[in-house]
């Protein structure tokens, strides 16, 4: 019971996510969905794995991302989907992963009810955030939560060994944000903007 | 194929030496004396690995029966293999690449001794030579589909570099550019043939034996669809209408060495590929009889269509242009469209069960791509000489060059004597095989064979007067008459230690004619490997082989008579003058006072009464006002003859596909977000395809 409730508020939290209002919301549902990832993975007997991934994804990460939007300080002004559209577009890909999940060929007894269609859900949700979002620093929100969904689908083979692939997968995450939040910094230091639309004058 | 595998071993060792010295070159200038010393070695390494490679080829059996000499290298890839073999087809078409390469190092080395290494890297030169000469090598003795590719990718590649030798001149630039995408056109018909032959067949081996079971089970539609594949691909590089645009715009943008060479001897190779399919998907010779059995005769009939439209567009295009260079490019196309309509009528004849028209067609096509391999490299020579002599090549600024520079213009008189096919020359003997094949489908089965046959007779017979009209044009154009101008009145005669290696093609002419049924003999051998001929009628053939025996040697004892009586009649003159003052004056000029160099004919009075007749394909524009009236105005006149292919078919579509590719920029904008989006509609895309 406990898991169905928490796979629930995963994907409620991928649709709230498509509907924040700004980078401040983003930030705290991210922190949201590493406590829910964490816990989900507490369910299925993995704690310590379940600790590292609250501490990283529930904590460190949002802290990180969080003082770096504090460090740039800008507001998102613009964005290239509106909240309905983004949600709709959520919507459809929980659609189609539920339809997925019909279709494909899985082993039995593999994946947890529902597990399949919301690591699925969740990964669609990081990319329209990346499509849908103008800032930088919300694309970097939607590859984490992408890459939440990849780890989703990850969770149950880990119990066949691939535990260190995981945890490389954290360290690798972590890795990117963090340089991509000092990255980001030193656009918003040099250019005074961290639109990615401006970043069409560098094409061919 | 030890003298074989020793000239490629030379050929790339030097490659690989003068590709080092090339790119010191490029990071250190070189000083005037490296720069002469790398040409000269570049020259000779080539000249040796040709030599060696020439004397093995001229010295192999000839006999179609002999067995083909095989040879397998170490080859580091995991699929194709070094396959090379070495039989009498892939030796004839070895003789003009070793021997025009072996005159064109030559002369090329002394034509670039004196460029300055502040302009041109000389090393680089050599290197693309060398690997040119490599690459045609390699492919006419590859036996495997890999190789075969990899070889004739080097062999267009090169080229490319080659003609760009005077990058300075943007004409030279667009020309070598153009080459570039005729040549790779050509490559992704050629891809498109070995992956087939490869899916159809599963190996990657060009053995006939070993490929005829597959090709029996993909059936005649794939095979067909393969035959069109190769007629395009080998085609292009061939210069086939329409596909011959590259010729005319490369040849006079190249060194005269280089145009010698791929007219000469590259071009041939599009012949050999159209021949070696014929026997890769009709079977071989009687090895596996009824699977797939002989050629079906559309295949011949579309070859003699082919042959026959580019040599008329060939000829006519020729006798339209002011270009010396450009004009014998035109030719060649020309001389190839003669070379495929032979083809066409050994296919033909082969396919009807003619035994005169199938051995005659095959062995014709190849004495002739021998015979064209002489001349034409002699022309191209002379034509560089000229240039170097004159400063120019446009022939309305030309004239009288006769007089000052002799040896040139007798040698270049010899080429147009033998490429118009006069008797005592080697282009004859060609032509008269291909005729005698040709006129014997009045005896074909079937009245289409008979009248496709004689017509064809009709337009070659109206395709070698064109092409006496059009040497009379160059030659009487360039070195007869009064000079036109400064060029010509101004040009030096190059000594005979800078015109030398002339002398070798133009022997190679002579010979041709004189030693005829040596030739012939020579090429039947090739000519009966080649021809996909089997049981009844290959033994017909060896009837037919030694039955016009005789009627080359009656053509090689007319020759000889002619050369005595000539020797004769200037033994004669030499001794009649002996003694005597000779007086020069004017040339009777029909009572008019004031003659000039100006009122002799011009290059539009060749053409333009032709034109008249054949300007839709000629395609000569007039410009200018004509003469009018009781007391005209002053008038000018001039015609020029754009190549219409190019201007109205080609360009179009390739400005098309240019548009085609600039709209499609619009899915490059540069959001980032939005290439997310593709590639999340991709993803999509590929999970519902792999899942319905």
């Amino acid at each position: 019971m406990f898991f169905a409730n928490v796979i629930f508020l995963l994907l409620l939290n991928d649709l709230f996510l498509l509907a924040a209002p700004g980078v401040t919301w983003l930030i705290r549902l991210t922190a949201f969905q590493g406590v829910l990832l964490g816990s989900l993975l507490f369910d299925m007997d993995h704690a310590l794995l379940g600790a590292a991934v609250l501490g990283i994804k529930g904590i460190l990460l949002p802290v990180l991302l969080a003082r770096t939007y504090k460090h740039i300080g800008r507001r998102e002004k613009t964005r290239h989907l509106n909240h309905a559209i983004a949600v709709l577009m959520g919507v459809l890909g929980l659609v189609f992963s539920l339809w997925l999940e019909n279709r494909m060929d899985l082993m039995p007894g593999l994946f947890p009810d529902l597990l399949f269609p919301a690591a699925i859900t969740t990964l669609f949700c990081g990319l329209i955030l990346v499509v849908g979002r103008a800032t930088a620093l919300s694309q970097v929100i939607g590859y984490l939560v992408a890459e939440n969904g990849i780890f989703l689908l990850g969770a149950p083979l880990m119990a066949a060994g691939a535990i260190w692939f995981e945890l490389a997968l954290l360290l690798d995450i972590f890795v990117a944000v963090f340089v991509m939040g000092i990255a980001i910094g030193h656009i918003g230091e040099k250019f005074e903007s961290m639109d990615t639309a401006r970043f069409r004058s560098l094409r061919d | 194929m030890t003298f074989y595998l020793a000239s490629v071993a030379i050929l790339l060792l030097a490659a690989l030496t003068m590709g080092v010295w090339a790119i010191a070159f490029t990071l250190t200038p070189p000083k005037r004396r490296q720069n002469r010393r790398s040409n000269l070695c570049g020259s000779t390494a080539a000249a040796l690995a040709c030599l060696i490679g020439f004397a093995g080829m001229a010295a192999g059996p000839w006999d179609f029966a002999s067995l083909p000499e095989t040879a397998n290298l170490a080859w580091g890839l995991p699929f194709g293999g070094f396959a090379l073999l070495l039989d009498p087809v892939s030796r004839i078409f070895l003789l003009p690449v070793f021997g025009l390469g072996f005159v064109c190092a030559l002369s090329g080395s002394i034509a670039l001794r004196h460029e300055r290494a502040s302009e041109h890297n000389i090393a680089a030169h050599w290197f693309f030579y060398l690997l040119l000469l490599l690459g045609m090598a390699l492919v006419a003795c590859a036996a495997d589909a890999i190789l075969f590719l990899l070889a004739w990718e080097i062999m267009s590649l090169s080229p490319f570099f080659l003609i760009d030798f005077n990058d300075r001149d943007s004409t030279v630039r667009d020309a070598s550019w153009t080459y570039l995408v005729a040549a790779h056109l050509g490559a992704v018909f050629l891809l498109a043939f070995f992956v087939g032959l490869w899916q159809a067949t599963g190996i990657t081996s060009l053995n006939p034996a070993a490929l005829a079971p597959g090709l029996a089970d993909a059936g005649t539609g794939v095979v067909s669809l393969l035959f069109i594949l190769a007629v395009a691909g080998f085609g292009a590089k061939a210069g086939i209408a329409p596909m011959h645009v590259w010729l005319p715009d490369a040849h006079p943008a190249a060194p005269s060495h280089i145009s010698a060479l791929l007219s000469g001897a590259m071009i041939n190779l599009g012949l050999y590929g159209v021949i070696r399919t014929i026997s890769l998907l009709a079977g071989p010779a009687g090895s596996i009889p009824g699977i797939i059995g002989a050629a079906p005769a559309w295949w011949g009939w579309l070859l003699l269509l082919i042959g026959l439209c580019t040599a008329l567009v060939g000829i006519l295009k020729a006798l339209a242009q002011g270009n010396l260079k450009r004009m014998l490019a035109y030719s060649s196309v020309e001389n190839m469209g003669l070379m495929f309509t032979a083809l066409g009528c050994g296919l033909l004849g082969a396919s009807c069960g003619d035994a005169w028209a199938a051995f005659l067609g095959f062995s014709g096509a190849l004495l002739h791509m021998l015979n064209h391999a002489g001349f034409k490299g002699l022309l191209f020579l002379c034509a560089g000489e000229v240039l170097h002599s004159a400063g120019t090549l446009r022939m309305e600024l030309l004239g009288g060059l006769q007089k000052r520079m002799p040896l040139t213009g007798c040698l270049f008189a010899l080429g147009a004597f033998s490429i118009a096919c006069l008797p005592p020359f080697s282009g004859f003997t060609g032509e008269f095989a291909i005729f005698v094949g040709l006129a014997n489908g009045a005896s074909a089965q079937g009245v289409e064979q008979q009248l496709g046959l004689l017509l064809s007779l009709g337009l070659l017979a109206l395709v070698s007067g064109l092409a006496c009209a059009l040497y009379v044009k160059a030659y009487g154009m360039v070195f007869l008459g009064r000079p036109r101008t400064g060029f010509a009145a101004n040009a030096h005669a190059p000594g005979l230690a800078a015109i030398w290696p002339l002398l070798i093609p133009a022997a190679a002419c002579v010979a041709g004619g004189l030693l005829a049924p040596l030739f012939f003999r020579i090429v039947s051998g090739p000519a009966l490997g080649a021809a996909p001929l089997a049981g009844e009628l290959l033994d017909e053939c060896l009837v037919a082989a030694t039955a016009i025996l005789p009627s080359f040697w009656h053509i090689a004892l007319l020759g000889w008579l002619v050369a005595i009586a000539v020797t004769g009649l200037w033994l004669a003159r030499k001794r009649l003058l002996a003694g005597r003052s000779v007086r020069i004056c004017e040339t009777w000029g029909c009572g008019y006072q004031a003659s000039s160099a100006r009122i002799q004919y011009s290059e539009g009075s060749f053409s333009e009464p032709l034109a008249r007749l054949f300007n839709p394909v000629m395609g000569i524009v007039r410009h200018g006002e004509p003469v009018s009236g009781v007391f005209p105005k002053p008038s000018s006149l001039g015609l020029s003859a754009p190549d219409r292919v190019k201007d109205l078919l080609l360009t179009p579509l390739f400005e098309g596909i240019e548009w085609l590719c600039n709209a499609c920029k619009i899915i490059q904008h540069g959001k980032i977000n939005l290439y997310i989006l593709y590639i999340i509609a991709t993803v999509v895309c590929l999970l519902i395809w792999g899942l319905k």
